[in-house]
């Protein structure tokens, strides 16, 4: 249990451990982006901390990272190819992303801090809290940014669109809310 | 003047950094100083530049053998190779260039920038100026080339104004990662004027 939610809160992939920055700000334009987004993380770190917990003993330790790379690679084209075939359109919004989810730090920093030191059951518990960790603070960020930007969360209309301020759409948008979100995050943890 | 036109788009207005978020991870790692990010900067143009120009060969063979589903898998595999053979043949060659990008090589692997571009130029599905098509390893290469001095280019303005912003007193909540994005958001705003320059 505690290493379910330690993902979630403690040492959250965004706020506690800040990583895997690139996709944080790219795909949160909108709440549901956002979160797909996490989810598409999700299942490859679940899969491969799996996997690679089930291989610890047969990788030499000098290859582990090349290793690892093409296990975490592996199932990122199980995941294009899949969502190609049921979720085109949010293939098509995620776009580059989702072949870029290879080099998050994310998923290479578990398997080498985690997956590669415990058994399956944890490792799988630890992948699905991350996981779930950064599809909570990546459909935080999308939403402030959706709201603040169009009005709208996961669509729907809350106030007037031409009260939006498109630069929180927009990549400075990006940033900042990041930014602020962060700064509040900081303030509660450590006083 | 083609040519010329994708230099302007990769460097100011479609900025790697700044408003398509590649390689942020080095953006706010190493912008402590301004001399690392040049030399972080430099070690990406020229692995950037070749690794284009090897994953776009190879994707024509891929597309020859109707494999391109494994695409994402090679490209990362043949990226980190080839940033393993380079600093090996850097350090016969030149230990002097090697005593300068030589920390930045390994780090280069996991930049995201790297198998982005190299994707994007395979697949042909980067952003030219005007709509133009792309087409070509010319066209390709110069557009990595540059995107890699637009990341360069990021880096080193961003590393100056941290360098100020560390004299500065900044409340311990924004200290950190925090006040560094805010600052990036400063710059992307500034970078969105060079929108609808070409």
């Amino acid at each position: 249990m505690k290493t379910f939610t330690n993902g979630i809160l403690k040492e959250n992939p965004t706020f506690g451990l800040v990583l895997g920055m690139c996709p944080t700000l790219a795909t949160t334009t909108s709440a549901v982006n956002g979160m797909s987004m996490g989810l598409a993380t999700m299942f490859v770190l679940v899969c491969s901390n799996v996997v690679i917990s089930l291989l610890k003993n047969v990788i030499p330790d000098k290859v582990r990272i090349p290793a690892f790379i093409v296990v975490i690679a592996t199932f990122v084209s199980i995941l294009q190819l899949l969502m190609q075939a049921y979720v085109p359109a949010i293939y098509a919004t995620l776009g580059l992303f989702i072949p870029l989810i290879v080099v998050n730090c994310i998923v290479l920093g578990r398997a080498e801090a985690f997956a590669c030191k415990n058994n399956i059951g944890l490792s799988a518990l630890d992948g699905l809290g991350m996981g779930l960790g950064f599809t909570l603070s990546l459909t935080v960020i999308g939403a402030i940014r959706e709201l603040l930007g169009t009005g709208c969360i996961f669509g729907y209309n809350l106030y007037s669109s031409q009260y939006g301020a498109l630069i929180f759409v927009l990549a400075p948008g990006a940033f900042i809310c990041l930014g602020y979100v962060m700064a509040l995050v900081n303030k509660k943890i450590k006083g | 003047m083609i040519y010329f036109l994708i230099f302007i788009s990769a460097i100011f207005v479609n900025n790697i950094v700044l408003s398509q978020f590649l390689g942020i991870c080095p953006f706010l790692g190493v912008s402590k100083k301004i001399d690392t990010a040049l030399g972080m900067g430099a070690a990406v143009t020229f692995v950037l530049t070749l690794a284009t120009i090897v994953t776009y060969l190879l994707q024509k063979l891929l597309v020859m053998w109707h494999v391109e589903f494994l695409q994402t898998i090679l490209f990362i595999l043949v990226i980190a190779a080839m940033v393993q053979c380079i600093e090996i043949v850097l350090k016969k060659i030149s230990p002097s260039l090697y005593q300068a990008l030589g920390v930045f090589l390994p780090l280069i692997t996991t930049n995201c920038c790297l198998l982005g571009v190299s994707i994007l130029v395979a697949n042909g599905t980067y952003k030219l100026p005007g709509g133009m098509a792309p087409e070509g390893l010319l066209c390709g290469t110069i557009f990595a080339f540059a995107t890699a001095l637009g990341f360069t280019l990021a880096l080193v303005l961003f590393a100056g104004i941290r360098e100020q912003l560390s004299m500065n007193k900044i409340p311990q909540a924004m200290q950190g990662t925090p006040i560094a994005l805010l600052t990036g958001g400063l710059l992307a705003m500034a970078f969105m004027g060079f929108s609808g320059v070409v």
